[in-house]
C-alpha cells in the first residue's frame, strides 16, 4: 500500500495518465437508499487507491461518469462505488446486476490529508451522497484509531430514509472512541435522531478547534455553511478539507470541463484544502 | 442557605459571560424540571410563559399534519434553548415540545423575566442581545432546510 500524503505536495502532481478503462465484474449491488447504489468490483489485477480518490466508471453506450470510492484501501478485492442515479450514465450503473461488467479507469485525484491529521482531533462532516468519498478516510483513521485524538462524525441527510451505510453508522455510534451524529432536514415523530441541518451540529460537537482537522462532503451550500460553523467554532479553513464535484470527463487534465477558476478539479482536487478555494467559490460567474 | 440554580445557569452555554448580578436575578425565575421521554413541554396554541435551557436529552419541536401525524421541524439538544414564544406578543406556543429521550431542563418563567427586564434595561438589552443571535441561527438552519439542497442533483 502507498504511503498516504498530504493533499499539498510541495512538488507539482503529475498528471494522471490517461488508461483504457478495464473491464471489472459487478460481483455484489446493495441498495443503500432510494436512488442510491454500491456496487462491489473486482478488479481484473491489483489495484491501490488513496481515499478520497475517484474512478471513472463507464457504460458502453451510454457514457462515463466520476464516481468516487467508498471502501477500504485496505480491501483491493472489493472496490465499492456508491452511485446515485441523477442521470442516463448513473442509471445504467444502479441497474447493474451482479455477474455484469463495468470499464474501469483509475484512480484519479488527490486524497484526503489523512496522515497529515494524525496527533490531533478529527471532524468529519458529509450531507447526503457526500458520505461514500470520506468512508474510506474513516476506514483508515480506525484502522490506526490511536493515532488520532478525538474523531466525531457529523452527517446529515435528506429524510431518515436517504441515510446511507445505516448499519455502519450504527456499529460506529455504538464505539466508545468516536462521536457520530446523524441528522435529517425533516422527518416525522417515529424518528428519534436529530432534525436539523448539519452544520448546526457543530457547536454540539467536542473537538479541540486548534488541533483540529475537518474533512467536508456535501452540496456546496451545505459546504459553505459548514465552513462557517467551523469557522465559528475556531477552526481556520487551512485545516479544513472539501471535496469537490464538478463536470470532470477525461479526469487527465485534458478537456478543461471541469475547470474551477485556476484548478482542474481532476487533476488538483477533488479534495483541496478550503484556504486555497474559498476566493474561487466566492465568484458566483465560476 | 437556600440553594439556587445559579451555577446551572452559569455553566449553559446561552447565558455564557452573564454578568454575576444578571446571573442572579434570572436564577430568582428558574426552576429544574424533568420531563419523562414522549411527554410534551408545551404544546401548540397554549399560552407561552415559559422557556427551556436543556441541559440533558432531545426535545423535538413538531407540527401535527392532518393524515401526516406530527411532523418534525427540528430537534433541539443539550446547551441548546427551547422558546422564543414567551418574549413575543402574544405568547402562544408555536409548536409542540415533545421529550424524545427523558429530558432534563431549566424552565425560566418568561412573566417574571419579562418584569426583571423592564426593570433593568442592561439586563433587558443582554436577553435580547442572545434571543435575537438565537432567532437569526434558527432562521438560517429554516432556510437552508427549505433549499433542499439534497434533493435536487442533476448530472450523468
Amino acid at each position: 500500500m502507498r504511503a498516504v500524503t498530504d493533499t499539498q505536495p510541495r512538488e507539482p502532481r503529475p498528471v494522471a495518465p490517461w488508461i483504457e478503462p478495464q473491464s471489472w465484474q459487478v460481483t455484489a449491488v446493495r441498495l443503500e437508499a432510494p436512488g442510491v447504489v454500491t456496487l462491489d468490483l473486482t478488479p481484473p489485477g491489483p489495484f491501490e487507491f488513496l481515499p478520497g480518490q475517484f474512478n471513472m466508471l463507464y457504460q458502453p453506450g451510454v457514457g462515463e461518469v466520476p464516481i468516487s470510492i467508498s471502501s477500504s484501501p485496505a480491501d483491493s478485492s472489493h472496490v465499492l462505488h456508491t452511485i446515485r442515479d441523477v442521470g442516463p450514465v448513473t442509471k445504467a450503473l444502479c441497474a447493474l446486476q451482479p455477474g455484469d461488467r463495468v470499464g474501469v479507469r483509475g484512480p484519479y485525484g488527490t486524497s484526503w490529508p489523512v496522515a497529515a491529521a494524525e496527533g490531533g482531533d478529527l471532524v468529519v462532516v458529509a450531507g447526503g451522497i457526500g458520505l461514500p468519498p470520506l468512508r474510506p478516510a474513516l476506514y483508515q483513521v480506525l484502522s490506526s484509531r490511536g493515532r488520532f485524538g478525538r474523531v466525531t462524525v457529523l452527517y446529515g441527510a435528506r429524510t431518515p430514509d436517504d441515510l446511507l451505510f445505516a448499519d455502519e453508522l450504527s456499529a460506529w455510534r455504538g464505539r466508545f472512541d468516536m462521536d457520530v451524529t446523524v441528522t435529517v432536514d425533516a422527518a416525522d415523530s417515529g424518528w428519534h435522531g436529530n432534525v436539523g441541518v448539519v452544520p448546526d451540529l457543530i457547536k454540539r460537537a467536542a473537538f479541540d478547534p486548534d488541533a483540529t482537522t475537518a474533512l467536508v462532503v456535501g452540496p456546496e451550500i451545505m459546504i459553505r455553511f459548514t465552513v462557517r460553523a467551523l469557522g465559528a467554532a475556531g477552526v481556520t479553513d487551512d485545516r479544513v478539507y472539501v471535496s469537490m464535484e464538478r463536470n470532470m470527463q477525461c479526469a487527465v487534465a485534458m478537456c478543461g470541463h471541469c475547470q474551477l477558476g485556476p484548478f482542474l478539479v481532476c487533476r488538483d482536487g477533488p479534495v483541496f484544502s478550503y484556504r486555497k478555494l474559498a476566493r474561487w467559490l466566492g465568484i458566483r460567474e465560476v | 442557605m437556600p440553594q439556587t440554580l445559579e451555577p446551572l445557569l452559569r455553566g449553559h452555554r446561552f447565558f455564557a459571560g452573564l454578568e454575576p448580578a444578571h446571573l442572579s436575578l434570572l436564577a430568582g425565575c428558574a426552576a429544574n424540571e424533568v420531563f419523562p421521554a414522549d411527554s410534551f413541554l408545551f404544546r401548540e396554541g397554549e399560552p407561552a410563559q415559559t422557556f427551556y435551557l436543556i441541559r440533558e436529552g432531545k426535545v423535538a419541536l413538531e407540527i401535527a399534519a392532518p393524515g401526516r401525524g406530527a411532523l418534525v421541524v427540528q430537534t433541539l439538544g443539550e446547551g441548546e434553548v427551547a422558546g422564543f414564544s414567551w418574549l413575543i406578543e402574544p405568547h402562544r406556543w408555536e409548536f409542540d415540545g415533545r421529550a424524545v429521550d427523558r429530558v432534563r431542563a431549566v424552565r425560566m418563567d418568561g412573566s417574571c423575566l419579562r418584569g426583571k427586564c423592564e426593570d433593568d434595561p442592561r439586563l433587558g438589552y443582554e436577553l435580547m442581545r442572545r434571543f435575537a443571535g438565537l432567532t437569526t441561527e434558527r432562521l438560517q438552519a429554516t432556510r437552508l432546510q427549505l433549499l433542499d439542497v439534497y434533493g435536487h442533483a442533476r448530472g450523468h
